[in-house]
């Protein structure tokens, strides 16, 4: 029992290291301002600047979150505040069974309906010029879908702990209930809510199957939404085993998973601080 | 004055309702559009053969080849889960249960690899799998696999165990063997419908994940004859498919997207139920 | 005046406060039957609105609940929501009620900080002077002092007794002493209804604690 749960400590640390090893060979070629600012990507010259896969990976989970957040705090606020137990006890298996779909699904569900949507009735709504609809933007929503769930289940449960005396007393005051919620459970749900945005921004950046499925996949700083991207993981699902031959390209790609491990670990580790700190509290 | 708040508080619950329902309905669009392109696919054939002339080109045959690829992989990688992840919960529960600050650093980690994308643990599982020389197999895709699920397994026991008060147990195991059977007994029946929800829970994630699998279990036309061979996937069986120009590939895309969906729903259904009874309880 | 409620745990006293300031409607499965007169006016059927009704009751709770902003939000809260903007006259109002509740000594330097911060006693003090803040009519209390050290148990009793010139006051409690120190009238309730009434001196004279104890026990 012991030793299985050292494997388990071990593991993270073994992922971490074993990823540090593997692109320990690109880190020492090429400086790292190179490889995290250049948009020079032509790996058989040796040049791999990784910013038009981080610039992707950014615009996308940056639109998914903006879509997700509005949706997610409004439903999170409905459910616990002024919605029928019924309605709650109707939408827990709607969230669990949208959390469980499996990515490529949702990636299908895109190709056949997003990726249409975007490109007939969005792109011309937006005076944009003809598009496939392989683009940020059906990426985004997709992506939004997927962690929508994810994020609402947190937020249920951080409303839900809020002491419904906090309420009653807002109340006694004379306040509306509308009022309570802007002024006082917003307010005292407030790191929560950082928190669980932040672990959806967590989820939603290294995703792989669905958006990688309907984002295009073109090797260029995106510049609208309504352009095609090529996130990171997108970046390592596309071209991984077909480059062992090249040995520093092998590198690269291991760099590319390292960097959304690192950066998914830093936002994952900060959001659950904030809800432990909570809890103790 | 007090018009404006009824007016701003009614503008916002219309909203809440918009968007509560918005969601509730796109789970529904997302159902129908996977039954209405997977069912005309789907047919006795389909679930009962392999795919002739090769899975991208060949209009024969079914998906049989990642049905009961998809079957062997998940189950390999829930038992060998299991069988990891028991130990660790009860020994985080039984043994460590008075030292809570170690309990809690070991439930901080778990929910970080919990967080980890699941392309890293691909990555990660195909650098370990040159390592020891194995090559892309199902063995190498149940490995990693269940370093993937192996966290969400080890937490949902966890939550259960959590609830069960162990002091009795253990005061019970003090006082005798046959005592102490009787109380393990009493203990373990207890606990099977959670441990059998947390079972359900890495299986339906084991099942849907694509990212972790692409390397390591790589994709075939046949069934697999043992572990050291290569095994075709539901999720791949969906991701490669459809971008073939032939309509009866696409049919076995959307055929697999459907089958997997299928299984997902009765995860999800049969967990509802297994969670409402542990809770009566 | 100064109603004491009391009787056993469970036996509705809570309940019962929550129907006066209609916080019952709150709760799905609770349904209220019957009327409730304040003032000649039926609140439950009543056209106000039910914020206004509210309003006119101050409620203090068996913990205090400051609200997530610094102390002198806390007590302006009330105001800015009934539409107060005026600066200056906020201010006097805040310093006016703290004083009534005798904390603005302790915390007229530090008004900018979280409310949390303040001690337990101090803040049910708080919470009492942001519930005065608004006019109440009535103070609704529910085991007001059952969080509190005896100190400041005694501080709020105080109050109570001093604020019972100006406004009407029921305070549920299951600690006899002290409806004996602050009471003036007595409702007794047991299993959701009011087994005795009456004025305290009365009650207290036939022996209300003895029969208390049985009940309890």
């Amino acid at each position: 029992m012991l030793l299985c749960t050292i494997f388990i400590i071990l593991l993270l640390t073994g992922i971490t290291a074993g990823l540090l090893i593997k692109s320990w060979h690109i880190i020492e070629k090429i400086p790292l301002s190179e490889l995290l600012f250049s948009d020079d990507w032509r790996p058989l010259s040796g040049k791999f600047g990784f910013l038009p896969f981080i610039i992707s990976s950014v615009w996308v989970t940056m639109v998914a979150l903006l879509l997700a957040i509005p949706a997610c705090l409004l439903t999170a606020i409905y459910l616990t505040q002024y919605a029928h137990r019924r309605l709650l006890r109707i939408m827990r298996p709607v969230i669990d069974i949208l959390a469980g779909i499996p990515s490529v699904v949702y990636g299908l569900w895109g190709v056949l309906v997003i990726v249409p949507l975007v490109s007939h009735f969005l792109v011309p709504l937006f005076g944009g010029t003809q598009n496939t609809g392989y683009c940020i933007f059906s990426g985004a929503i997709v992506l939004a879908v997927m962690i929508i769930p994810f994020i609402i289940n947190i937020l249920i449960e951080i409303f839900k702990a809020i002491p419904e005396e906090l309420t009653e007393a807002s109340l006694s005051l004379g306040a509306t209930h509308w009022e309570t919620i802007k002024y006082v459970i917003l307010r005292k749900a407030w790191p929560g809510i950082i928190s669980a945005f932040g672990l959806g921004l967590s989820r939603a950046f290294g995703e792989t199957m669905a958006v990688l499925m309907v984002v295009g996949n073109v090797i260029k700083i995106p510049t609208g939404i309504f352009q095609p991207g090529y996130p990171l993981p997108a970046l390592i699902a596309n071209n991984y085993g077909e480059m062992l031959s090249i040995d520093i390209y092998d590198s690269a790609l291991m760099f590319a998973a390292l960097l959304l491990f690192i950066i998914v670990l830093i936002f994952n580790m900060l959001s659950r601080l904030i809800i432990i700190k909570l809890e103790v509290t | 004055m007090n018009k404006w708040k009824k007016i701003e508080e009614s503008f916002f619950k219309f909203l809440m309702l918009i968007t509560t329902y918005s969601i509730i309905s796109v789970l529904l669009i997302i159902l129908l559009t996977i039954l209405y392109k997977g069912l005309p696919s789907l047919s006795f054939e389909m679930l009962t053969q392999i795919p002739k002339d090769g899975y991208y080109f060949g209009r024969e045959g079914g998906i049989l080849n990642a049905i009961t690829g998809s079957l062997y992989l998940s189950l390999g990688a829930t038992f060998l889960s299991l069988i990891i992840g028991l130990p660790v919960a009860l020994f985080m529960n039984v043994h460590l249960v008075k030292c809570s600050k170690i309990v809690n650093s070991i439930r901080f980690i778990l929910d970080l690899l919990w967080g980890v994308p699941s392309i890293v643990y691909g990555a990660f599982g195909f650098s370990v799998m040159i390592l020891i020389g194995l090559k892309t197999s199902l063995l190498a895709g149940i490995i990693t696999m269940t370093l993937l699920i192996l966290p969400i397994m080890i937490r949902a026991i966890d939550e259960v165990l959590r609830t069960v008060p162990i002091g009795l147990y253990e005061s019970a195991l003090s006082l005798g063997s046959t005592r102490s059977e009787t109380a393990f007994k009493i203990f373990f029946r207890q606990c099977i419908p959670g441990i059998v929800t947390a079972i359900l829970l890495s299986f339906g994630r084991a099942i849907g994940d694509a990212a972790s699998v692409l390397f390591t279990t790589g994709y075939t036309d046949y069934i697999p004859r043992s572990i050291m061979e290569p095994a075709a996937t539901l999720p791949l069986s969906i991701f490669f498919q459809l971008g073939s120009p032939v309509p009866e590939v696409k049919g076995r895309a959307y055929a697999s997207a459907l089958i997997l969906t299928i299984i997902i729903l009765l995860i999800s259904i049969l967990a509802r139920i297994l969670t409402s009874k542990f809770n009566k309880k | 005046m100064i109603t004491v409620i009391i009787g056993p745990s469970g036996c509705g006293k809570t309940s019962f406060l929550k129907c006066l300031n209609r916080m019952v409607e709150l709760y799905e499965d609770a349904k209220i039957t019957g009327k409730i007169f304040i003032n000649n006016e039926d609140i439950l059927h009543s056209n106000d609105d039910v914020a206004n009704i509210r309003k006119k009751m101050g409620l203090l709770a068996q913990r205090p609940y400051p609200l997530p902003m610094n102390i002198y939000n806390n007590v302006a809260y009330g105001l800015k929501i009934s539409g107060r903007k005026n600066k200056a006259m906020l201010y006097k109002r805040v310093e006016h009620y703290l004083r009534i509740v005798g904390l603005w000594e302790e915390v007229k330097d530090r008004l900018k900080e979280p409310a949390s911060r303040l001690s337990i006693g101090q803040q049910q003090r708080l919470c009492l002077a942001r519930g005065l803040a608004v006019d109440p009519n009535i103070i609704l209390a529910d085991e007001p002092t059952s969080a509190l050290d005896p100190l400041s148990s005694q501080i709020i009793e105080q109050k109570f007794i001093e604020l019972k010139k100006n406004y009407t006051i029921i305070i549920v409690t299951h600690n006899l002493q002290q409806a004996k120190r602050i009471a003036d009238y007595v409702l007794v309730m047991n299993q959701g209804e009011i087994s005795e009434e009456g004025t305290a001196s009365e009650l207290f004279k036939t022996g209300l604690i003895q029969r208390m104890e049985k009940i309890f026990t």
